[in-house]
């Protein structure tokens, strides 16, 4: 069987979730040995310049492909695109006018308006007419190439699988792995909710990360239950026992909050208790990893709580310095508003911190061994905050039990279990 | 000839409300859910169950017999919350075909950390037991059926009780059946029953279990096991808790008629009877010693302490409950001793048991945790701030040199002395 898979970000582009589940979930079906055609946008940026060889974007037809090594049945394609995961319209903007301002230094000062408005089109500067073209882009590669399933990961790939279902015969699968809900709130912005709707609507099947997100999207999407299958995300186990590294002898505890700061993540939660943390204790540290539009935020809410120096922001971290930020923490909070699944916790614990997860969350589904909480209830967090830095037992069993629970959510399991709903899809009616 | 042992437990632990490491004040317990909880149990259990045990008591004049246990927790709350549930008990009490057992007032695990505790605790469910029913316990059953042949000789050495009541575990017994009465090693007088582990859970786990071979178990199959003992044995201990009828096996599964019908079917062949464990041990010499050196329970599969001991959590929180103990006791503040003992009930460190937790097994009945992780949460915010009060009073000059270190095991050791309790008297 093969798949024409419209996904997101591979290592080591990673800047959240989205392009773990898809790395983990293509590994496994890759060692199941299923043929899977995986297309993913690819922004031509300079400063990626040593990666750009891998995935050698061709020049005017805009579609390439390569192999990574250790993957035997995956073939790529690159569509030049700047889509990237998490944008809004807005950021996208953003990022479209910092691009024409570069290309203009490169240029020199004598550009012209005219061909100002050139680059405009070509980057396509709104993001609907960029999902469009994308989709157009798909279809096309689409037409040379064999294959029995359209698998589409999250909103913007979404256009693309209905194109390529529709001009292929063969039938649409949607993986669900956030809404528009989960990531705005009741804000939700119009198009992108449009967009995301049809494309379940027009799915012959969905799967979604959890329950939790299978409700969404019967309740607020109005799709039928019966097309809606919850696949969980598993975790790719590091397997590093580096025990080498000199443990840490520190007064301080650390309690780390890892993931993009924007208000489906719960940033102010997480603050909120830790001022209630501080009230009791005093040799704690509190880490936020990531970035994201609600940082200076963040930044300045730490400092009107009077606990700005008990609050470090890492920004943005990656590859090694994730797993060292893991090794220096003793417990890991996820406040999340709404949370579809929640990877890092799993990557928490396979890295032996013991984990309080918020039940608005997939993976709260999942996980036995973890604390959870309700993300508004910041006296609940902090006294389970203060629980765990006090009570060794307490991180000792978390640690050791939810280590071990850990070890049976595996990718293989997610990639299996696609691959039923995929023969199941694929059964003559 | 065997004589059916019928004996229930009867226990309700005084449950925690939520307490974070915040609140700063000594109400622990959370008496809406205490209530609640107590007057549901009440009226789907307690009551019919005891209507029904008092009705066939009446009918079969004096054949009819069982046995309770009833804890000093529980009957604090029923006399709060469902006081009619006491004067059934009361009535049951007058039939004189009903016999109460002694046990720790405090449904403890005091024997494994304590034997001054665990001395006193039963000394007060012995005299609660006496003025509510007019009775004296002869016979002790330990929280959980937790035994070992040390608990056997401090029972002994109380010079108050006849006989003890523990669980017919195989690896105890071996070869040698539970429906006789033993002797514990090293004991002189005291004398051992044993539960019919397999009679009873046909009752208390598989009654209404449809995937059981055996099911629908009606009173006249159960009666001819029962008989098919005569020969090999002489009584038949059924020892469950009462929650079994109404609760575990709730009312629509038949569990009221089939006990309803079980004594007249038992009672059809003529060598049959029922007797209490007092009259059993009277009828019955021993037949033979069993030695039971390491710590045995009716938990689980296991029959060991892993239910309430089993993690770092339970261990921790049960240690530092007992290495309190002095300070607590120096306090002399009835309040505060008493929220201490109320601390001891075995389920609360039940509730932190993560062996089946993953399953969402029976650990589950009447938890009113979500995780165990909750419950030790909450057990240390309350423990912690007892131990503050305690300290408030007095000031550090007798800190507590540690006592109840040792891990339970090293207390089934032959060194660990019975002998060396000055505190210990017999109650009479």
């Amino acid at each position: 069987m093969k798949v024409f898979m419209l996904g997101w970000e591979f290592p080591p582009f990673i800047s959240g979730g989205l392009g773990t589940a898809c790395y983990g979930l293509t590994r496994a079906m890759d060692q199941l040995g299923m043929e899977v055609m995986f297309v993913l946008p690819k922004m031509v940026e300079s400063k990626y310049a040593t990666h750009v060889k891998l995935l050698t974007p061709g020049s005017r037809r805009s579609a390439s492909f390569s192999k990574f090594d250790e993957l035997k049945n995956v073939k790529f394609h690159a569509i030049n695109s700047s889509l990237q995961p998490y944008s809004t319209p807005d950021t996208y903007q953003q990022r479209i006018e910092e691009k024409l301002r570069h290309k203009q230094e490169i240029l020199g000062g004598s550009i012209s308006s005219a061909s100002q408005l050139f680059i405009s089109k070509d980057y396509s500067s709104d993001m609907y007419t960029e999902v469009h073209r994308y989709a157009a882009m798909a279809a096309d590669l689409a037409e040379d190439e064999q294959f029995d399933i359209v698998h589409a990961h999250d909103w913007m790939t979404y256009p693309a699988g209905i194109a390529v279902s529709a001009i292929t015969g063969r039938p649409l699968v949607i993986h669900v792995h956030s809404t528009e809900f989960d990531r705005s709130g009741e804000h939700v912005n119009q198009m992108i909710y449009d967009i995301e709707r049809e494309g379940m609507h027009r799915a012959d099947k969905v799967i979604t990360v959890s329950h939790f997100t299978r409700n969404i999207i019967i309740d607020r999407y109005g799709v039928s239950g019966d097309k809606v299958e919850v696949v969980y995300n598993g975790v790719e186990r590091s397997g590093k026992w580096s025990m080498d590294e000199t443990v840490i002898d520190k007064d301080e505890k650390i309690v780390l909050f890892l993931g993009r700061i924007t208000m489906q993540k719960g940033p102010e939660y997480f603050l909120h208790a830790a001022k209630k943390v501080l009230e009791v204790m005093d040799n704690v540290k509190f880490v936020m990893a990531g970035s994201g539009d609600l940082m200076h935020r963040a930044i300045e809410m730490a400092a009107e709580l009077g606990i700005g120096h008990k609050v470090l922001f890492t920004g943005f971290l990656r590859g090694e310095d994730v797993q060292k930020i893991y090794k220096m923490a003793d417990l890991y909070v996820m406040p999340s508003v709404s949370e579809p699944f929640g990877i890092a916790p799993l990557e928490a614990l396979d890295n032996d911190v013991p984990v309080i997860i918020s039940k608005q969350s997939g993976v709260s589904e999942v996980l036995m061994h973890a604390l959870k909480v309700d993300f508004w209830d910041v006296d609940e967090i902090a006294n389970m905050v203060v629980a765990v830095l006090k009570y060794p037992p307490l991180q000792m069993t978390l640690r050791s039990h939810g280590n071990f629970e850990v070890r049976r959510l595996r990718w293989k399991d997610a990639a299996t279990r696609c691959v039923k709903i995929y023969e199941e899809m694929l059964v003559p009616v | 000839m065997p004589s059916v042992c019928f004996y229930f437990q009867v226990h309700q632990p005084v449950r925690l409300r939520h307490y974070t490491v915040f609140d700063e004040n000594d109400q622990y317990f959370d008496d809406y859910k205490n209530s609640s909880i107590c007057r549901k149990v009440a009226n789907k259990c307690y009551l019919p169950a005891n209507r029904l045990l008092l009705d066939v008591i009446r009918r079969f004049k004096g054949r009819f017999k069982i046995a309770y246990s009833v804890t000093g927790l529980l009957l604090e709350q029923l006399e709060r919350y469902s006081p009619e549930v006491m004067s059934t008990f009361d009535a049951l009490a007058e039939t004189g075909c009903v016999e109460f057992l002694a046990e720790t007032y405090y449904h403890s695990l005091s024997f494994l950390y304590s034997r001054n505790e665990f001395a006193e605790q039963i000394n007060k469910h012995v005299e609660a037991i006496n003025y509510f029913f007019g009775q004296r316990p002869r016979v002790f059953r330990n929280t959980e059926l937790i035994y070992n042949n040390d608990l056997a000789g401090l029972i002994e050495s109380m010079g108050c009780f006849d006989a003890i009541i523990t669980e017919g575990a195989d690896h105890i017994l071996g070869y040698r059946s539970p429906n006789f009465v033993y002797q514990p090693k090293g004991c002189n007088n005291l004398k051992l029953l044993l539960k019919n582990y397999s009679l009873s859970d046909d009752i208390a786990f598989r009654f209404s279990n449809r995937d059981w071979a055996q099911w629908p178990l009606t009173a006249d199959k159960f009666a001819r096991w029962v008989s098919n003992v005569n020969g090999n044995g002489n009584i038949v201990n059924l020892f469950m808790d009462y929650e079994t009828f109404g609760e575990h096996q709730w009312e629509d599964t038949g569990i009221f008629d089939f006990m309803r019908h079980l004594p007249e079917e038992v009672l059809r062949h003529p060598d049959n009877d029922f007797k209490t464990p007092s009259e059993v041990i009277e009828s019955y010499g021993s037949a033979d010693t069993v030695d039971v050196p390491h710590i045995i329970s009716w938990a689980d599969t296991e029959r060991d302490l892993s239910a309430w001991l089993g993690n770092a959590m339970q261990s921790n929180a049960i240690h530092e409950l007992y290495r309190i103990e002095k300070k607590i006791k120096n306090t002399k503040d009835e309040k505060i001793i008493g929220d201490w003992r109320k601390l001891q009930a075995s389920d609360h460190f039940y509730y932190m048991c993560t062996k089946y937790f993953a399953d969402g097994d029976v650990h589950k009945y009447f938890n009113p945790y979500d995780s165990p992780y909750d419950s030790y949460i909450n057990f240390m915010n309350v423990l912690d701030h007892l131990h503050k009060r305690c300290s408030g009073e007095m000031d550090g000059g007798a800190f507590c040199p540690v006592p109840g270190q040792n891990p339970p095991e090293l207390l089934s050791g032959p060194t660990s002395g019975v002998n060396n309790l000055p505190d210990l008297q017999p109650v009479e």
